[in-house]
């Protein structure tokens, strides 16, 4: 695992080294049906692209044929670029890239890779599963875009605009804005921009201490509308949320914090062993996704794990999901959930807050599947 | 109308914030003559002493103890390492700042874990003020505008009417004088170091709940307070209250100008073409380069008045 363990950021690779740890450590003889122990070397890149290339290098000499990857797309493009580039260059030791939370969706088409396989959904897909979802949601007429300004708050932003264009066309965006990175201490400025334009709904995809003060000077100001977010999960934010008392917050992802059954029980587990959030669930697809393909080729070797994962269909944290074979994009379902109070029904409380991300409505495969432009290519042929 | 109004108070209130963390470090600075790296660090403290303390105590008590805890921590660096290293000079003196703000972090992560703190206020803090044109003005902000305005016109009264103050003054220009007449030189060095870290832990214990208390609350801060005070000049406390105000206000308005300088072109009659490679950079807007218009005004100010707004050093 190639993440940024330290720095700004560092407390959400933290999460996830040990999420990998976690779910590796306690798959059941169903989820692992290949019985492989998976062992997570954690490798530290400080977030930068840069020097996670250097740690692929490390990977590789030490013989790690699998490498996981995540947060940041200006990291998971170079990094998979790399991977195929040292693929190709030393035959024999073949690294398979798990991308379990790069949202790009460049890595599925245009840049797409034969070594690079994505277990979350890229924002094109989420976009998709939330502009069907306000279809139903009648009191949305004015929408307001905040998000960051990389390229992954400009697609946001992008996708966004198409989805509603195809899904309501009666919406209107009446303002746009873009925050420098982890810059701006005080959020009131666009608060009173969002107020003067008159949006009765915000779509962000800002993430950390972005969306945090965002949230807190609405709150301040008293602009209580709704407000519908990527990362409202994320390490650090629920806290932030809680001590606010913004009215309705939902969550657009692959998960929500109330599973019954399995997720649930690692959940529990996880917060047990490490009194934290278990929210990374890609993860467990990943995991399940390679052990059932081991199982399937009888054998760890890259190579052939790599062309068993093309098109396999197994059993995920949604139900089925598969990783289509055209451009290594895992098509499943998306959530909306919902901020509120933990009740009877959803009981978790996510970073002993009190607080919940309940959920609202499952969106099924096929909603969030989105058509590629990836023309892979397949080594050999 | 109403957007200008909000807006003015909105910038006030940030500039006023941007003021209380940099006050003490450039008193720091202009008594001293070091640069204090840790500055932020000692701004991260007092909002997670102060944290740990209304849990125990209260707010109100927290308030008050944080501050000065932080105040002894500062007063204690000062006489145990900074002193030992000023005889060879500032560079050391700026290193081993630099070195306590590692340090200070460090502990922070071990003490309080890298997440955020949930540091709420006193339901005393919590809610309107008042609601103008429809938009609610919290609190906290006026709460924050406060303590700034009290804590301005206290140094101000220390500094210019106490006799400590005069101590001060005139051991900063005149040292081996005020040492000769029988005044504990050293130990006017350690009180201001240790007021200075005050200063900013009290900033963090009224931001650090209008802000997110985290390990990663130094280092957003870090940068913009020296700019506040290069901008107000080196060493002068009017002058970082001016730069600060005018680095709220003209960041809170910037965010409200949608207009780039494709657009300025275009209303010149000049069209940008799509495949213009200045195109991007053209198309930036007033709103998007807001955050970083302090630093711009730091660069014209350094080009253009070394000494900042007020300040009286030439050197």
């Amino acid at each position: 695992m190639i993440e940024g363990l330290s720095g700004p950021m560092g407390n959400v690779g933290t999460n996830q080294f040990k999420s990998w740890q976690y779910v590796a450590a306690h798959l059941n003889a169903r989820e692992n049906p290949a019985g492989v122990k998976f062992e997570i070397v954690p490798m530290d890149s400080k977030s930068s692209p840069q020097e996670a290339i250097n740690l692929l290098k490390a990977a590789v000499d030490q013989g790690i044929h699998y490498v996981a990857q995540g947060n940041g797309s200006n990291v998971a493009l170079p990094l998979a670029d790399a991977v195929a580039k040292s693929n190709e260059r030393n035959p024999g030791k073949e690294v398979i890239y798990m991308n379990y939370a790069a949202v790009d969706p460049a890595s599925t088409n245009e840049k797409c890779n034969y070594w690079h396989f994505r277990f979350d959904a890229d924002t094109s897909m989420k976009m998709a599963a939330l502009t069907n979802f306000m279809k139903g949601q009648g009191e949305i007429h004015n929408v307001y875009l905040v998000n960051q300004n990389y390229s992954h708050g400009h697609q946001v932003a992008k996708y966004f605009k198409e989805g509603i264009e195809r899904n309501r066309p009666d919406v209107k965006i009446v303002g746009e804005d873009y925050v420098a990175l982890g810059q701006v201490k005080d959020f009131a400025p666009y608060v009173a921009k969002m107020r003067a334009a008159g949006a009765d709904t915000l779509v962000t995809g800002s993430w950390g201490q972005d969306f945090t003060l965002l949230v807190k000077a609405m709150n301040d100001a008293g602009l209580n509308i709704p407000i519908y977010a990527y990362y409202a999960g994320v390490s650090g934010t629920p806290t932030a949320l809680a001590q606010g008392k913004i009215a309705e917050v939902y969550q657009i992802a692959y998960n929500h914090s109330n599973y019954p059954g399995r997720m649930g029980e690692l959940m529990k587990g996880f917060k047990a062993q490490y009194n934290d959030d278990f929210y990374t669930f890609s993860v467990y697809n990943a995991l399940v996704a390679l052990s059932d393909a081991m199982a399937k080729t009888k054998s760890t070797d890259p190579v052939k794990v790599a062309a068993a994962l093309e098109g396999l269909r197994f059993d995920g944290f949604n139900g089925e999901a598969q990783m289509r074979a055209t451009d290594h994009q895992l098509q499943l379902g998306m959530w909306i959930s919902k901020w509120q109070k933990v009740d009877a029904k959803n009981s978790y409380s996510v970073e002993n807050t009190g607080y919940t991300f309940a959920p609202v409505k499952y969106l099924e495969p096929y909603i969030a599947s989105t058509p590629t432009s990836c023309q892979m290519k397949r080594p050999g042929k | 109308m109403e957007f200008f109004t909000i807006s003015l108070l909105n910038g006030l209130s940030y500039g006023l914030m941007l003021f209380m963390l940099s006050s003490g470090l450039t008193l720091i600075f202009s008594m001293m003559g070091v640069l204090n790296f840790a500055h932020a660090s000692f701004y991260m403290l007092g909002a997670y002493f102060a944290f740990a303390l209304s849990q125990s105590v209260g707010y109100w008590p927290a308030l008050l103890i944080a501050p000065l805890a932080v105040g002894l921590v500062g007063a204690a660096f000062e006489q145990l390492c900074l002193r030992r290293v000023h005889k060879w000079g500032h560079v050391p003196e700026l290193l081993i700042t630099f070195g306590l703000s590692y340090l200070v972090l460090e502990v922070v992560q071990l003490i309080w874990g890298r997440n955020v703190v949930p540091y709420g206020l006193p339901d005393q803090l919590q809610g309107p003020l008042f609601t103008l044109y429809g938009t609610q003005f919290p609190k906290s902000r006026a709460f924050v505008m406060l303590v700034a305005v009290l804590m301005l016109g206290a140094i101000w009264l220390v500094l210019q009417r106490t006799r400590i103050g005069l101590v001060i003054q005139a051991a900063l220009t005149h040292p081996d004088t005020v040492q000769a007449l029988g005044h504990n030189v050293p130990r006017v060095f350690m009180l201001v170091f240790g007021g200075g870290a005050a200063l900013a832990a009290l900033a963090g214990v009224v931001a650090g709940n209008t802000y997110v208390t985290e390990p990663a609350m130094a280092y957003a801060v870090g940068s913009i307070i020296f700019v506040v005070v290069v901008v107000g000049g080196m060493g002068s406390l009017a002058g970082a209250f001016l730069a600060s105000i005018l680095i709220g206000v003209v960041q809170t308005f910037a965010v409200a100008i949608d207009v780039s300088l494709a657009d300025l072109l275009g209303a010149a009659g000049l069209k940008v073409a799509s495949g213009n490679p200045m195109e991007q950079a053209l198309r930036l807007t007033v709103a998007q380069v807001a955050p970083m218009l302090p630093y711009l005004f730091m660069v014209l100010i350094l080009i253009f008045r070394p000494r900042g707004l007020m300040g009286t050093r030439e050197d």
